[in-house]
């Protein structure tokens, strides 16, 4: 026992003595948040064994969904993994919960979900995914273009919902474009009929959905199952292809906004993401098959692309496995320019931690059961 | 809201009433001859709707493998404890169902390719896939702690829980699926259109309620079960096995839950989560009835069905706690109007 203990602290020290560069990446692989979790994870399957030039090691923790369960997963990889870097978590409750502890240790997050609130503002905090108000300007433009006045809002009854409900509203209102009803909806629930039924009541012009992954097919289906004939509006988180396996012949001419990975062999070759968002493909498929890249799993693949240029910049400053290092990398984060990823352009700033614009944004039709960008 | 309107969630809420009125029913049944709170009983319904679902998308639901390894498992204790009594002549029977039954099933989802059978048959070869699981885990988790205090029962039941939810992700995925309806026909009631699936579902909960009447009132082994529920020490004394009520009242609430799964599969989206809050809408109408009577809980299923439709019309934000807030004022009635006397502890 003793031998094996000396045996363990050895091999602790000469780790430590190569001087890896540790990420420590915190999903939610189960639990509610699963269908989005697993693809998020499977991306550290795929990149290479380098960060920024350097060896790196990824410490892979599952978190359940539970924000509890984050701050236990982002203490550990702190306080024992000693990480310089966190990657996650991939829902937003959890995502905010580890902001608490990179705060707190200093040490620089990058979050592959979004972080709304000002919360999310802290300075070593960090985020991949494009924020609610540029995925739903896109929806609104959409239907100022096609003449809709009136919009009702069916969306899971929590953070999801509300956070979809705030990114559009407030825009839609100053268009002039009026909310007639806002119901929302259980993940779990087995019926949306009196939601329906309320909505189809008011007879909007539209309709916009504020559901993730194949729950967000209940209400479309039901939509269609009451007889609604207008244009229904989506967001980007029913973006997988499980949705259109649900959703079926229901979804079909559903309005999706999404990032341009999604559509990238549509793209044309002028669009800088395109030829990065192809390299991901190819990785990603070539390990996981055909077909099965995906939104999620890319939102990962950019974190890992803003890592790696942090990393190389701040391993001319300091070594892993210091408090210098650690900030190193979160300032090399803050001056990243015109950085191209597979859903956007990245430029973050002193206050700008998420740092994407309207490139990170298209319009996809579902066609034929499949995602058709509209040009 | 007009009539319209008003006749569509009634059709809604009775629709899903029936399902919570079969679960309701099972946990009942369980409770009443185990003094288990089955908090499982909601898996048994994914497991039987997502069973089917892999069926139809050609692939080999995970399920089988759950049911063969447990069987191994079952196996090997009951083979173990035979032996030491030197009951020889149990071996045959023990062999045959936890080891022969799986392997049966096993070639014949190899050999007979389901996808390609009519719905009717998948469904039978769903329901025998996942059934025999109830009374296995019967076996494993509750025989041994039978006789514990219903406290330890119910943090077991937990236990179980979490290990099938979690087993349904492995096997399954998070992303759920639907089944087609078993009909497409429709009946056109005024002005409202009733799909043939609600029909299904709802002669299907009336002829299972009216056999399971039959079950209890008629048969030796629902006499059985009823005289374990009553007093389970004279049951015993009578010569009626309470590890075989046991395992019959598991293998009943396991073929409800997945029959009732493979009901609603084609209304909705199925997860291999999603058993958990249906059978606790269920575990709602059950504490209508005390846990202890048949009709009252189907009644409070149908009420807990009704009242989810029309407060996802008035205040959607709020249904779930609309529902679940139910059980106060009805716990107060009860513990106002009956004087029960603690029989344990």
């Amino acid at each position: 026992m003793k031998r094996l203990l000396v045996v363990t602290l050895i091999a602790g020290y000469s780790t430590l003595a190569l001087a890896d560069v540790k990420v420590g990446v915190i999903v939610g692989a189960t639990g509610p948040g699963a269908s989005l979790g697993i693809p998020y994870k499977n991306t550290f399957g795929i990149l290479p064994k380098t960060l920024g030039g350097e060896k790196v090691e990824y410490i892979v923790l599952d978190d359940g969904t539970d924000p509890t369960n984050a701050v236990t997963n982002a203490k550990k990889l702190v306080l024992e993994d000693k990480v310089d870097l966190i990657i996650g978590s991939t829902s937003v409750p959890t995502a905010l919960a580890v902001v608490d502890v990179a705060n707190e240790t200093k040490t620089p997050q990058i979050s592959i979900s979004p972080l709304p609130g000002s919360n999310g503002k802290s300075p070593w905090a960090f985020s991949v995914p494009q924020s609610m108000a540029i995925m739903m300007k896109a929806n609104l433009d959409h239907m100022k273009l096609n003449g809709v006045k009136t919009v009702a809002f069916i969306g899971f009854a929590d953070a999801l919902g509300d956070q979809i409900f705030n990114g559009f509203a407030p825009q839609a209102e100053a268009a002039g474009i009026k909310i007639v009803v806002a119901e929302r909806y259980a993940r779990t629930d087995t019926s949306v009929v009196g939601q329906v039924l309320k909505v189809l009541a008011a007879k909007p012009d539209a309709v916009l959905l504020g559901g993730s992954g194949t729950p967000g097919a209940l209400p479309h289906i039901t939509l269609i199952e009451r007889g609604y004939k207008g244009p229904i509006y989506q967001n980007h988180a029913v973006v997988n292809k499980d949705f259109l396996r649900v959703g079926g012949k229901s979804v079909e001419g559903a309005i999706v906004p999404t990032g341009p990975v999604i559509v990238a062999d549509q793209l044309p070759d002028s669009n800088p993401t395109k030829k990065v968002s192809l390299q991901y493909i190819k990785a990603y498929e070539g390990m996981f098959g055909p077909g099965s890249s995906n939104a999620f799993s890319a939102y990962s693949y950019d974190a890992y692309l803003l890592a790696d240029r942090a990393v190389a910049i701040a391993l001319k400053k300091s070594k892993p496995g210091t408090p210098e290092f650690r900030e190193a990398i979160r300032d090399a984060l803050e001056s990243t320019k015109e950085l191209v990823g597979t859903h956007g352009v990245y430029s973050m700033t002193r206050t700008d931690h998420t740092g994407v614009d309207s490139r990170a944004v298209v319009l996809v039709r579902i066609e034929n059961a499949g995602w058709k960008l509209i040009k | 809201m007009d009539l319209q309107i008003t006749l569509l969630l009634g059709q809604d809420g009775i629709t899903n009433g029936a399902i919570y009125a079969l679960l309701s029913l099972a946990l009942v049944l369980v409770f009443t001859v185990t003094r288990v709170i089955f908090i499982p009983q909601g898996e048994f319904v994914a497991y039987g709707a997502l069973t089917l679902a892999s069926f139809q998308a050609g692939k080999t639901p995970g399920t089988l493998w759950l049911l063969a390894g447990a069987g191994i498992l079952v196996a090997l204790i009951d083979l173990k404890i035979a032996l030491a009594a030197g009951a020889r002549q149990r071996i045959a029977r023990i062999l045959l169902w936890n080891l022969g039954y799986p392997a049966a099933i096993t070639v014949l989802i190899f050999l007979g390719k389901p996808e390609g059978w009519p719905l009717a048959a998948q469904v039978l070869l769903s329901l025998a896939l996942v059934v025999p699981l109830g009374p296995m885990v019967y076996r494993l988790a509750f025989q041994p702690a039978a006789e514990a205090s219903v406290l330890v029962l119910l943090i077991i039941s937990v236990a179980v829980h979490l290990a099938l939810v979690g087993l349904g992700l492995l096997f399954f995925g998070a992303e759920g699926s639907r089944t087609p309806s078993f009909s497409d026909a429709a009946l056109q009631l005024g002005s409202i259109t009733v799909s043939g699936q609600t029909l299904w579902v709802l002669g299907s909960s009336l002829l299972l309620i009216a056999a399971l009447y039959q079950f209890f009132g008629r048969t030796i082994y629902g006499k059985a079960l009823r005289a374990t529920a009553i007093n389970r020490t004279g049951a015993r004394l009578m010569g009626i096995s309470t590890v075989m009520a046991g395992k019959l009242s598991f293998l009943l609430a396991a073929a409800i839950g997945a029959f009732s799964g493979i009901l609603i599969a084609p209304i909705t989206t199925i997860y291999y989560d999603t058993g958990f809050l249906i059978g606790l809408k269920g575990f709602v109408a059950a504490i209508i009835g005390g846990l202890a009577s048949y009709p009252v809980a189907a009644a409070g299923a149908l009420l807990v069905g009704l009242l989810e439709a029309y407060s996802s019309f008035w205040a959607s934000a709020f249904k779930e706690v609309i529902v679940f807030t139910l059980i106060i004022p009805v716990l107060l009635w009860r513990s106002l109007t009956t004087h029960h006397v603690e029989e344990e502890e």
